[in-house]
């Protein structure tokens, strides 16, 4: 896959059924044996559908956060702004990220110092399915912050942050390791967990768990889901 | 050895490659290698240290540049230990992943499972009972005193103190003592449960936690006669491996070498989860931002965490450790028998011929899981090593769609450029250790 760098390619079986998309019925059981009517039973997977904003104010610092943002870089920089469970989320665009992240680490009324953690999350269902997710915590003001930003497969390319925050630089590795999201600007994007010269990308959905015969000295080790049934 | 059992041997030949020659170091054969090669058109070497070598921590590689002694550059390598656990949660139940997020910082598998645990807890809404949190912070404290004890035995081990490595490790037994007693195992437990914890402390338990808070001060006082003291340990950690706040804050470098820059960063205080506010405890700090602050620093929480349990026993009232909801407390129940931890018989009994519901409460939880309403939370605690995040995110079924551990050793690596370079090859070594890396918890 190094000599495929955006990914587009096939990175598993096309048999695997994904996990975290449309569910049908319970046990697995759709046959004659399901006396319970559940097998007919389809779950539409709620992570398909288009991110809702939560109707502002917000409460607590979340207003003053997306003001700040907005007021630096302007009303549209904010796609979406998710209030759930306490936590903050703003949804912004793939190549502003940097620029947001700068905003954020050097503005007064911002301050967020550290970045605790950039990684990424598949939706299959979605037409942006790579989503990249950074975590910053503020600690002149005990905030914390969840920026998001999403990108599809045939341009998965996101603006790195590691000029602002250099933590990013092995988060951005395994981001692009797992996910095969390609940051721009990155001053060397390899993988870091797996081997160098591994195919596909593991953390995507239709990438399967095991699935991969391994060959060590000549001997070759069926994928564990061959040797146990895991469905 | 001669030069025809040299070519025979694959892993003690030299070649030549398009970087230079490359030699293959294995042991007793340095002398032999260092008279071969001129100091004069060699100038720079190239030293590959690890992922198999007694002072690296771990499987983990650095390459070095070396000019002379010093180093020019610092290049680690991680990932030998990677063991998909991200992706394997996606695949079992919520419960099922305390027991693959525990194998991640094998030295402190209650962190891991705490912080699973709480991301689960805010992703359903619930709060688990008080005596179950006064129970994981206890169990959390032992588990950073172990831990820190392995920080310390290894460091010394590293840097020649070889007595240091002898009593950590005997002072670490009685903390996993301690666990296997309270859950059946000494690591890896998956005792912290969504919803509370697996189960409650035995008086036994409870009895050996205290033996061991009047015990552990002694062992500290003699770790401290051992090392503060020494000549040697001094000059192995003062001014080494240097990193002041603001190196940190850019590398997001957490936890004790944060706080032994200076910077009163605890997430126990800053950001309270558990109840950890009702806690009477200090935030040790140094000004030092080296190897030798960061030794004093990791003394001085062992100490706070001893507070910490002696409080936290205090706090214990009889109550419930696990959440009342039936439909997403796990119903097995362990019990120590004469044969060790295994099934309640009294569970057994319940479910085989008295409840027909708990039978089946029993069997859809276990077979199947709770459901957890979609979203995504991100939850963090202060580990050993520094910031432990969770960002979990669920679709509404019965199994994770995607979990992230924002693990602190994976974060304190990429310091070591910023440690060592510029500074001696031996220095590297006391630099690594002072930041106390997991290599199960980088990879994952």
């Amino acid at each position: 896959m190094s000599t495929d760098p955006t990914g587009t390619g096939a990175s598993g079986p096309d048999d695997v059924q994904p996990v975290g998309m449309q569910r049908k019925g319970l046990f697995g059981v759709t046959d004659s044996g399901d006396t319970s009517g559940f097998g007919g039973l389809v779950q539409a997977a709620p992570t398909a559908g288009e991110i809702v904003s939560t109707p502002e104010p917000l409460g607590g610092y979340f207003d003053e956060v997306v003001a700040a943002l907005r007021e630096a870089h302007g009303d549209e920089i904010t796609r979406a702004v998710v209030v759930d469970r306490g936590e903050l989320t703003i949804h912004i665009a793939p190549d502003r990220v940097a620029d947001v992240c700068k905003t954020m680490r050097d503005d007064e009324s911002l301050r967020f110092e550290l970045c605790n953690s950039v990684s990424g999350v598949d939706y299959p269902d979605q037409r942006n399915r790579l989503h990249v997710t950074y975590h910053l915590t503020s600690m002149t003001y005990r905030r914390r912050v969840r920026l998001e930003t999403a990108v599809g497969l045939e341009h998965p390319t996101v603006q790195s942050v590691t000029e602002v925050y250099p933590t990013a630089d092995w988060q951005e590795r395994e981001t692009y390791d797992m996910f095969g999201v390609v940051f721009e600007g990155h001053p060397h994007l390899t993988r870091i967990l797996m081997p160098d010269d591994w195919e596909g990308f593991p953390q995507r959905k239709d990438y399967p768990l095991g699935g991969i015969a391994v060959e060590y000295k000549g001997a070759h080790i069926p994928p564990p889901d061959e040797r146990r049934a895991y469905k | 050895m001669t030069a025809t059992e040299n070519a025979a041997d694959a892993y003690a030949a030299e070649r030549d490659t398009t970087e230079g020659r490359v030699y293959t170091v294995t042991g007793g054969d340095w002398d032999e290698l260092v008279a071969s090669v001129d100091p004069v058109s060699e100038e720079r070497l190239i030293v590959n240290l690890g992922p198999q070598h007694p002072s690296t921590h771990g499987v983990l590689r650095l390459v070095c540049e070396l000019e002379g002694e010093t180093v020019r550059s610092v290049r680690p390598i991680v990932g030998y230990l990677h063991t998909g656990i991200e992706k394997n949660l996606e695949y079992r139940n919520w419960t099922q992943g305390t027991t693959f997020v525990t194998r991640a910082d094998y030295l402190a598998p209650i962190f891991n499972e705490t912080a699973y645990c709480l991301a689960v807890e805010k992703l359903l809404g619930i709060t688990v009972p008080r005596r179950a949190d006064v129970i994981r912070v206890i169990m959390m404290e032992l588990n950073r005193i172990s831990s820190h004890l392995v920080a310390l035995a290894t460091t010394g081990m590293e840097l020649g103190a070889l007595s240091m490595m002898i009593y950590g490790f005997r002072d670490r037994e009685k903390i996993l003592d301690i666990f296997e007693a309270v859950c059946g195992l000494r690591m890896n437990m998956a005792y912290v449960r969504p919803g509370g914890v697996a189960q409650d402390l035995p008086r036994e338990g409870i009895k050996m936690i205290r033996e061991f808070v009047d015990y552990m001060p002694q062992g500290l006082d003699d770790y401290e006669g051992l090392l503060t003291g020494n000549a040697i340990w001094q000059e192995r950690t003062q001014g080494v491996a240097y990193l002041d706040v603001s190196g940190c804050l850019a590398l997001g470098v957490t936890g004790p070498v944060l706080r032994s820059a200076g910077l009163a960063w605890d997430l126990r205080k800053t950001m309270p989860y558990c109840g950890y506010e009702e806690y009477d405890f200090e935030v040790p700090t140094h000004n030092g931002a080296d190897a030798w602050a960061r030794y004093v620093v990791r003394l001085d929480e062992i100490r706070e965490s001893l507070k910490i349990i002696s409080q936290g026993l205090d706090k214990l009232e009889p109550g419930p450790v696990m959440v009342e909801d039936k439909k997403i407390a796990w119903p097995a129940q362990l019990a120590l028998g004469a044969d060790g931890m295994g099934n309640s018989l009294n569970h057994i009994r319940h479910i085989m011929s008295q409840s027909m519901e708990a039978l089946i409460h029993h069997f859809k939880l276990v077979t199947e899981g709770f459901r957890v309403p979609a979203g995504q939370v991100y939850t963090a605690i202060e580990a050993p090593r520094g910031e432990l995040g969770i960002h979990a995110v669920s679709d509404g079924g019965t199994r994770p769609f995607r979990v992230h551990m924002r693990e602190p050793s994976f974060i304190n690596l990429q310091s070591i450029p910023a440690l060592a370079e510029g500074g001696l090859l031996a220095d590297v070594i006391a630099g690594g250790a002072s930041l106390d890396p997991v290599m199960g918890g980088c990879d994952r």
